[in-house]
Parts: C-alpha cells; sequence; structure tokens
C-alpha cells in the first residue's frame, strides 16, 4: 500500500523564485489495484513519484510506502518499489544479465537466489536469447524488458511507473502495459503516472488528476464520470484541470 | 556503513571501466607507452640527431678575408666545416637555412693583428637552429683557440712566461654524491612531476563518466532508485577512480624503471667513461615509497575530481570544469621541479607541491621522516575533507538533479 499524506515538494528557482512542483498531495493505493496519476507535462507527477521512491526528498508532509515511512526509512522505501521510467536508462557496458543481477545484490539478494530468480525473470520475459548482449547494443524492446527484469529482480511489493510509454513505439508500449496489468494481476501495489488517456482508461482503478502540483480529483473512473457529467475522460480531464491551468499560463 | 554494498558498486562500477576504451587508455596505455616514449624513443631520436648534426661537415661562408691568410688558414683547419667564399646572398641563405652560418672578417685582418689594433670577427646564424647552432658553436671554438694563439705568441714574444696569462686555476669539485646532486635532482623532480600528473589525469575521466556521464545517460535515476545508500553509492565510485588513479601512478613508475633501465645499457659506455652521461634510475624502494605517497594524494584528487564532476549534467560540462582545476594541479608539480624549491616544514602543508617535493627527494634516497610525516598526514586529512564534500555533493538533490 502506499498512503501519501500531505506530500509537498517546493524547489528554488533563481528567475522564478520558490516553484510549489506539488502541493500538499494525499491519496491512497491499495495493492491489486492500480492507481493511475493523469496529468499535463509539468504537472507535478514525475515529482510525486520520484518523492514516493525517495529519490527526492518531500519539502513538507510524507508518504508511506508498504509500510515504511519515505522520509524515515528511504532504504527500506526502495527495497520494497520497483521504479520504472522512460528517465531510467540501463548501463551501456553491462550485459542485460549483469545489469539485473547488479540490481539484484544491491536489493540484498544472495547469490543462490539472485540465480534462480534471474533464470526466471529471463524466461518468464523471453530475455535468453540477449542476456549476454551488452545494453548499448540491445533494441528498444529489449531494453524495456531488461529494465523491466531490473525493476522486478527483487519482486517488490510496490510498482511506480513513471510515464513508462513515453517515446515507445506501439508493440513495446503495449507489452509495458501488459507487464502493469500483470502487476495488478500479482497483488502489488501500483502507481503509474501518464497523460495519455487510453492508457489510464484501459489499465487504472483509480484515477487521480494532477495539474500545478494539486490533486484536483480522484475516483474510479465510473465515478468521475458521474461526478462530473462526461463520459469521454478527456473531456472530463479538460474540465478539471482547464481553469488551473488559464491560471498557471496567466501566472 | 556496507561494506557488501561498497563492495557491490566497486565490482559493476571496475568491471564497466575495464570496457571502457577512453578509461583504459588513459590509465594503461599512456603510462605504459608515454615512458618508453619519451625516454628511449625521443631521448634516442634526439641523441641521434644532434650526433648526426655534429658529424656532418656543413658549408660555412667565409664574407671577406681575401687580404687576410692567416686567420683563413685557422678556419680551414676547422674540425668538420667545409669553408667556402660568401656569394652575395649569404645572408638569404642563412634565412633559407641553406648554409648555417657565416663568418665576417673585417678588410685588413691580418694586418690589423700584426699591428696589435682591436678586431671583430662576426659570426652570423639562425639562433634557436640546431644545425647553425652547432656549426657557429665550431667555428667559434676554432677563432677562440686561434685567438688563444696568438695572444700566447705575443707572450713568447715579450719573452713573459705562459703562466702569466693564467695566474690561477679555479675548479669546481661536487662532494655530494653523484645519485643525489646534479641532474639527478631534477630527474626526480620530473619524476614526481609525471606521477603526479598521471595520477590526476588517470582519475579523471572515470570520475567524470561515473557522475555527469550518469546523469547524461540517465542511470543516475536508476541507481538511486535502488537500496543503496547515497554514501555507500559514492564510496564504491570513489575507490574505482582511486584505482584507476593508483594504476596509473604505479603503472608509470614501473614503466619510467624499466624504460630508464633501457637508456641506462644502451648508453652504458658514455656513462663508464664519465663523459658526461647521468644514470637514471629509480630503486625498487625508491619506487614503493613514490608509490606510498602517491596513495593519499590519489585519494584527494580522487575526490576533488568526484566533488566537481558530480556537479556537471553532461561529461563535457564537467570536463570545462575540471580542465581548467588541472593548472592548479601541474603548477605545484612544475615547482617542484625548479631549483631551490626544497621541501621544508612550511612546503610541506602545500598540497600537491609537497608530495611532489617529497617525491623528488624520494628518488634520491633522501628521507625526511618527520617531513614526511607532516606530508602524510596532512594530505590525508586534504582527503578526507574532499571525499566528506563528495559524499555531500551526492546527498544534494539541487546536484543530482540540477536543470
Amino acid at each position: 500500500m502506499i498512503e501519501a499524506r500531505g506530500l509537498s515538494k517546493r524547489f528554488q528557482d533563481k528567475k522564478r523564485g520558490e516553484i510549489r512542483a506539488v502541493d500538499n498531495v494525499s491519496f491512497v493505493a491499495k495493492p491489486g489495484q492500480i492507481y493511475g496519476l493523469l496529468g499535463a507535462n509539468g504537472a507535478g507527477k514525475t515529482t510525486t513519484l520520484r518523492m514516493l521512491a525517495t529519490i527526492l526528498e518531500p519539502t513538507d508532509g510524507t508518504a508511506v510506502v508498504y509500510g515504511h515511512d519515505v522520509v524515515e526509512q528511504p532504504e527500506k522505501v526502495r527495497a520494497s518499489v520497483g521504479f520504472l521510467s522512460t528517465a531510467t536508462a540501463l548501463y551501456p557496458r553491462l550485459t542485460s544479465q549483469e545489469l539485473v543481477e547488479y540490481f539484484g545484490r544491491l536489493n540484498g539478494l544472495d547469490e543462490p537466489t539472485l540465480k534462480k530468480r534471474v533464470d526466471y525473470i529471463f524466461d518468464r520475459l523471453d530475455m535468453n536469447e540477449f542476456r549476454d548482449r551488452r545494453c548499448d547494443k540491445l533494441s528498444t524492446g529489449m531494453k524495456q524488458k531488461t529494465s523491466i527484469a531490473r525493476t522486478l529482480v527483487h519482486d517488490p511489493p510496490v510498482m511506480i511507473f513513471d510515464e513508462p510509454t513515453l517515446g515507445l513505439d506501439i508493440m513495446t508500449a503495449r507489452s509495458i502495459v501488459a507487464f502493469i496489468r500483470e502487476c495488478r494481476d500479482r497483488g502489488k501495489t501500483v502507481i503509474f503516472s501518464t497523460h495519455i488517456m487510453t492508457e489510464v482508461e484501459k489499465l487504472c482503478d483509480v484515477i487521480g488528476i494532477i495539474q500545478s502540483g494539486k490533486l484536483l480529483t480522484e475516483g474510479s473512473l465510473a465515478e468521475l464520470r458521474e461526478k462530473h457529467g462526461e463520459q469521454d475522460l478527456e473531456e472530463i480531464f479538460v474540465k478539471i484541470v482547464a481553469p488551473l491551468y488559464v491560471e498557471s499560463e496567466v501566472k | 556503513m556496507s561494506i557488501r554494498n561498497i563492495g557491490i558498486v566497486y565490482r559493476k562500477e571496475l568491471r564497466e571501466a575495464l570496457r571502457d576504451r577512453r578509461t583504459v587508455i588513459a590509465s594503461i596505455v599512456i603510462p605504459l607507452i608515454l615512458f618508453p616514449l619519451l625516454s628511449v624513443g625521443f631521448g634516442t631520436l634526439v641523441a641521434g640527431i644532434v650526433n648526426k648534426t655534429e658529424e656532418a661537415s656543413p658549408k660555412v661562408m667565409v664574407v671577406g678575408g681575401e687580404d687576410s691568410p692567416g686567420i683563413l688558414a685557422a678556419l680551414k683547419a676547422t674540425p668538420k666545416v667545409e669553408i667556402v667564399p660568401a656569394t652575395p646572398n649569404w645572408k638569404n641563405l642563412i634565412m633559407e637555412k641553406e648554409i648555417p652560418v657565416a663568418v665576417e672578417i673585417a678588410p685588413g685582418f691580418d694586418k690589423s693583428l700584426e699591428a696589435q689594433k682591436k678586431l671583430e670577427v662576426t659570426i652570423y646564424n639562425y639562433s634557436g637552429e640546431l644545425k647553425s647552432e652547432i656549426a657557429a658553436g665550431k667555428i667559434d671554438k676554432a677563432l677562440k683557440n686561434y685567438r688563444d694563439a696568438v695572444v700566447k705568441n705575443r707572450v713568447i714574444a715579450q719573452k713573459l712566461p705562459a703562466e702569466v696569462l693564467d695566474p690561477f686555476d679555479v675548479t669546481q669539485k661536487n662532494i655530494a654524491p653523484p645519485e643525489k646532486s646534479g641532474a639527478a635532482l631534477f630527474f626526480g623532480g620530473f619524476i614526481a612531476y609525471i606521477v603526479v600528473f598521471l595520477c590526476f589525469n588517470g582519475g579523471m575521466h572515470p570520475a567524470i563518466d561515473l557522475t555527469a556521464g550518469e546523469k547524461e545517460r540517465g542511470t543516475m535515476e536508476t541507481i538511486l532508485s535502488s537500496p543503496i545508500s547515497r554514501a555507500h553509492l559514492v564510496i564504491g565510485k570513489f575507490l574505482l577512480v582511486l584505482t584507476t588513479a593508483l594504476a596509473t601512478a604505479a603503472l608509470s613508475v614501473i614503466s619510467m624503471g624499466i624504460s630508464f633501465a633501457i637508456v641506462n645499457a644502451l648508453h652504458a659506455k658514455t656513462i663508464q667513461a664519465g663523459n658526461g652521461g647521468m644514470e637514471m634510475h629509480i630503486g625498487v624502494g625508491a619506487a614503493l615509497s613514490v608509490f606510498i605517497m602517491a596513495i593519499p594524494l590519489a585519494v584527494l584528487f580522487s575526490s576533488v575530481l568526484l566533488t566537481i564532476a558530480s556537479f556537471a549534467k553532461t561529461y563535457k560540462e564537467a570536463q570545462t570544469y575540471i580542465v581548467p582545476f588541472m593548472f592548479f594541479v601541474i603548477i605545484p608539480a612544475i615547482a617542484a621541479m625548479l631549483p631551490g624549491v626544497d621541501l621544508n616544514a612550511k612546503l610541506a602543508l602545500v598540497p600537491i607541491l609537497n608530495v611532489s617535493l617529497l617525491c623528488k627527494e624520494l628518488v634520491i634516497g633522501t628521507y625526511h621522516w618527520n617531513l614526511i610525516a607532516i606530508i602524510f598526514v596532512s594530505t590525508c586529512a586534504y582527503a578526507a575533507v574532499a571525499l566528506f564534500l563528495a559524499v555531500k555533493m551526492f546527498q544534494r538533490e539541487s546536484v543530482l538533479f540540477r536543470s
């Protein structure tokens, strides 16, 4: 489970002064569910997810991930999380297997367990053909599979995906979507950020719409449709975000 | 402190470094080929060119002197030059390096000489040009010999003893052991300079690659999402940078030792004949001492390099910061080579300069243990501060996610 409690992040910018990238965001993501964080570019999705993954520290508030506080126990949080985004690249000079093993060891797996786990994942994701190939020689799809294997190697109970399909071709994006769904089916807590409406419609059990660092609304797709009197998610999104978006543009 | 986690990071970084062409070239190939190239290759090449030039008999043009057979005969007797009459364009020929030198003899030289009038002979050369300098040297020596002979004859004609020209001798005698004096001192400073420079250079690329390089490639966020603490991560990276810096230093010292042994073997006859040849060698003890003193310096370099490079967003940006910093490394190392700059208690506290001066002394076999202790402790202290800063830098979000 993930529970964000008044999560906030402020940055200092020399030109623009203080920026509230995330402003008092609270939500709960439950095991066996996919929580979708939907927002435009710069809405605060990445910063929120980076705080949940303890890559960034909150300025105010906190979050509890799988029973561990992100401020107090960041290393335990990271050991419980698999974090995947298009910004999480692979080490070019390691082979696919070496990379997955590296992260397995960093996650505390002993050698016999690591070997079993790596063999299982490489079989499961059909990666044996390129397990000894260096990451800089892999195709986009192979790289994506290696990244997935990297996040899964320690079998984390919580998965965080930050725009994982951004810039990917349709076939690779589909395999990512299938993987996210599989994580949910295995009972993991999944949080997923995107600005692609169709992905949200297909995947998410709960949707949170974020803009200007604020979580404006949340609920299931059916609840959002009922609450905002629109059937189309894009229309709902625009209806919610537009006032704040204009406001932020004027600022 | 988790040694296991630091070890995991270190082993992974080492594996990647050994697969990185730039690291291998900077840390292994350069120190291995640089010294043989500099000492054996370049030294032999220069010696060959100088010898060949000295053995050659270049044409020397004589301007005037038709009425002075005495001095002409003296010039013609000069070994390994060919005296020819000047052509009108002799100056251009020197400028175009067609001939190395010309000698101008004033009209009526011999007669004036007999009349004991002060005269001038001018040698025209192309300053800085090797062939011209060597030919000018030969002519200068021949003319001075001729002048000495003339003076000697005048003294004899006056029925004075020859000693009137040379009332006493001045000699210099070196009482310092040859291996601790003269060129050996410069040689020690040169080794220190090379070790300091290559130690820094060896760590430079990995330090950038492991910090700014990771940011640029997008792997920084990947590693930060793993459970390893940032302190362990930076220490693992630091150990790899230290390894490459020390490997470069060690290979430099070994390569130098072997190169100089080869040079000494090649020039063994010159050295035995005492013909001004200097035996260059590094004993195993001296090499080991230099290496031990390079350790805290390498720690300092590795930490500083990591601190600077981790601030940059890209490889190129990191290079922009580090290259000017290199002057702070090179200048003290060069200063240590200067004559008259000797190790003392104050200089023992100046980072880089202290180790450079000490290495210079270690190579010639001088051990000032109190100064060695000051240098070791002070350099370790600087290194610890630099490492602390590197760890702190890695814990700052504004540095890791600078945009």
